[in-house]
């Protein structure tokens, strides 16, 4: 059993539990089988109080994989809510008869604010803008499958750093490992803002700031990528003139490690070349599998189910 | 000039930041009150340059953490019978219920209308503080 009744933000996991729950979704990884019945008669709610096709899925694998059941919304228009029920009050009554809440909404805070009145726990899916842990759980499971750990690593990430909530809270979440080392790519327009640098000031994490993807990939050992938007720039011409410095190619690959992998969040738009995806180095269609593994672990851990029995 | 007498009975708030008086005045809710209130502003101060004060003429219990808020460089001297009986010190307080909201568009607690969200201080010196639920930064 999990310290906390609820996963609202990553930081609500201590370091133990992360490793504890890596773990735990390795075993799942070489055994599914094993599992397929640990979560036998719990329901899990998922109430998707805006669309995310991806993350309901994942979530809804990973519970019936575990031999669960799962109900819920993905539309919230045909729910209560709809009726003009709260939040609070949807959490009291969803939490009288499911065993565990997942929850995604647009406004920063709700899944908080479910956590409080639901009498089960609950899961965070996504917040606005503000944090989304599966994400980065999922992020932390595929560095750790390819890496075996996490201790020593230069991890590179590229693209848009100062708007992408996935990528800082990865950052900050890898920064609590022992000897990670990153390399922050991006037009200065969109770099690293300063709080997440400031943690990692403050952990004597070493960071390294640069504009070309090129000069330093051959020093990394993941790359972690991530869009550019053109409504980011400026102007047409800035945008133009940027892109192509931050768009992975079978060129820049050629210059990579043998062992880096390549992962994104995805969706991907053109900032890997599909060209890429042949190599396999590129993990990131992989990712989505670890996001289902690392969440079958999750929603164990917060059951407090019991390891099965050989 | 006005005649502020010497306080026989009640609380001194001196070495207000000049500006705050009346801020302070209002979120104590001292307009309710039907004793004598002193609210001076811009008074010379040979610390401050200029500070504001308020003497309030009877013995109430302060929301100390409405004034830690707002200005917690200030001095609190309560008297009785003539005598100052008791001077505080204050800091910001470590958590606010009731007294900050949110000023983020995107959080919850502006659509659900919640009151008692609580805020954590997590700056002392510029008393910022993070609303539980969105982490979004807020003062007084
Ligand atoms: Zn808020």
């Amino acid at each position: 059993m999990l310290e906390c009744k609820s996963l609202i933000a990553p930081s609500d996991l201590s370091l133990t539990e992360l490793e504890k729950l890596i773990a735990l979704a390795r075993r799942i990884i070489q055994n599914p089988a094993r599992y397929a019945e640990v979560c036998k008669g719990k329901i899990l709610a998922s109430l998707f109080y805006e669309p995310s096709t991806r993350t309901k899925f994942s979530f809804d694998a990973a519970m019936l994989r575990l031999g669960g059941s799962t109900l819920g919304f993905s539309d919230p228009s045909t729910s209560s809510t709809a009726k003009g029920e709260t939040i609070a009050d949807s959490a009291r009554t969803v939490g009288q008869y499911a065993d565990l809440i997942v929850v995604r909404h647009p406004k920063e805070g709700t899944a908080k604010l479910m956590s409080r009145y639901a009498a089960c726990p609950v899961i965070n899916a996504g917040d606005g803008g503000h944090h989304h842990p599966t994400q980065t759980l999922t992020d932390l499971l595929t560095i750790d499958h390819y890496k075996g750990n996490f201790s020593g690593l230069t991890v590179g990430v590229c693209g848009d750093l100062k708007f992408g909530r996935t990528i800082h809270s990865l950052t900050t979440c890898l920064a609590r490992f022992q000897n990670v080392r990153f390399l922050f790519i991006s037009p200065e327009e969109l770099a690293m803002p300063v709080f997440v640098k400031e943690e990692l000031d403050a952990k004597g994490v070493s960071y390294t700031e640069t504009t070309s993807l090129e000069g330093c990939i051959g020093e990394l050992d993941v790359l972690y990528m991530s869009r550019v938007q053109r409504e980011r720039f400026i102007s047409e011409e800035e945008y133009l003139r940027l892109k192509d410095y931050f768009v992975l190619t079978t060129e820049k690959m050629a210059l990579a490690k043998p062992d880096m992998i390549v992962m994104h969040p995805l969706p991907r738009v053109n900032e890997i070349a599909t060209e890429v995806d042949a190599d396999p180095r590129a993990v990131y269609f992989d990712q989505v599998k670890f996001g289902m593994y690392i969440r079958m672990a999750l929603i164990m851990k917060l059951l407090g189910m019991e390891e099965p029995h050989a | 000039m006005i005649n502020v007498s010497k306080l026989k009975e009640g609380i001194v708030i001196d070495h207000i930041r000049a500006g705050h008086g009346y801020k302070i005045f209002l979120q104590l809710g001292l307009d309710a009150l039907d004793d004598v209130v002193v609210l001076m502003r811009n008074v010379e101060s040979t610390k401050m340059g200029r500070k504001d004060l308020i003497k309030i003429e009877t013995n109430l219990d302060l929301n100390l953490d409405v004034l830690g808020l707002i200005d917690p460089d200030v001095t609190i001297t309560y008297v009785k019978e003539g005598k100052c009986v008791q001077k505080i010190k204050l800091s910001p307080p470590k958590t606010v219920t009731g007294i900050l909201s949110c000023k983020n568009p995107r959080c919850i607690t502006n659509q659900e209308h919640i009151s008692d969200v609580r805020f954590h201080l997590v700056d002392a010196k510029t008393n910022l503080y993070a609303c539980e639920y969105c982490d979004a930064r807020t003062r007084l």
